[in-house]
């Protein structure tokens, strides 16, 4: 896969085609974080026959719903519980995300990982993926922004390059 | 150099970049460390999450707990007259004064360059008289 652009969160339930043997098979869902519903049911496939004894000729897709986030504008802290593969082996992670959208934290995630650890999107599983409260949080970079109070200033404000190559001054870094 | 101007809950920014530039708005949350919550009723800026690059922090302050609702946001802005604040300042003031002279059109620039010359020529005019006077005079 390919985590271009925002991610978005579908709900794919499926389930193994019916038979003879078992007339009323169970349905399954699955929460699939992809770029659009087609992806969304290949992922749904890939994680499924690794967890069940049906694939995608075995079975049908019942339904895929794009779920929007419920609470857009209110910030959240995110807990992912994830699974990748690195060069020399798969490890297990917990990372935290402040984020306003599901997406958009699966999408930092998706990202920071592909920084941090060089994984690709492809040999990345995520696992489970919930709000946490904001006591609950265990990593220092998204407990320090839980304070009521929160004051800080912009310190070094790094423009944007312009102008010619070379400059006689240094550009100013302190501008609020 | 002590720091003014601080990200905090209330702070009017200027939003200088992005989708909402050239507006005002209030900081109600911080996201994290390169995101701000902000909030313009009164100036025509929807609930959203803003990149810190893209803002700059006025002197104006306003009081009110963070992730508060927008009509109370709303209530702050206009009991605290920001709006008018903000275009009583020297700043919002110049930076009408340079979308002004960015859309000039020919013949204004002409004027502009008319006007110019001549009050030029009157402050010459003056800054000759005097150093004249004081030639005269042995240059007190």
């Amino acid at each position: 896969m390919k985590a271009n652009g925002t991610l978005k969160e579908y709900r794919v339930i499926g389930r193994k085609l019916p038979t003879e043997a078992e007339p009323v098979t169970p349905l399954y869902k699955m929460r699939i974080f992809a770029t659009d519903p087609v992806v969304a049911k290949s992922r749904f496939w890939y994680f499924l026959r690794q967890l069940r004894k049906f694939k995608k000729t075995t079975g049908e897709i019942v339904s895929v719903e794009e779920i929007r986030e419920k609470n857009p504008l209110k910030v959240k802290n995110f807990g992912i519980w994830l699974r990748y593969d690195s060069r020399s082996g798969t490890h297990n992670m917990y990372r935290e995300y402040r984020d306003m959208t599901v997406n958009g934290a699966i999408t930092q995630c998706y990202r920071d990982l592909g920084a941090r650890h060089r994984a690709r999107a492809h040999s990345i599983q995520i696992i489970r993926c919930e709000t946490v409260a904001a006591s609950k949080c265990r990593r220092p970079l998204i407990v320090q922004t839980h304070d009521s109070k929160i004051k800080f200033p912009l310190a070094k404000r790094v423009q944007r390059p312009s102008g010619s190559l070379v400059k006689a001054n240094r550009p100013p870094t302190y501008f609020q | 150099m002590p720091f003014k101007k601080f990200v905090e809950i209330g702070r009017a920014a200027y939003l200088a970049d992005g989708p909402e530039a050239g507006k005002i708005a209030a900081i109600v949350n911080v996201i994290d460390q390169n995101r701000v919550l902000i909030d313009g009723p009164t100036s025509g800026v929807i609930r959203q999450a803003y990149p810190m690059k893209q803002i700059h922090l006025t002197p104006i302050r306003v009081k009110f707990p963070f992730n508060a609702p927008t009509k109370i946001v709303r209530k702050e802005l206009e009991a605290n007259k920001v709006n008018e604040q903000w275009s009583a300042s020297t700043w919002s003031k110049r930076l009408e004064m340079k979308k002004r002279r960015a859309n000039l059109t020919d013949l204004e620039r002409f004027m502009l360059r008319k006007a110019k010359t001549a009050r030029n020529k009157i402050v010459a005019k003056a800054l000759n008289a005097k150093k004249r006077e004081l030639r005269k005079a042995g240059k007190l």
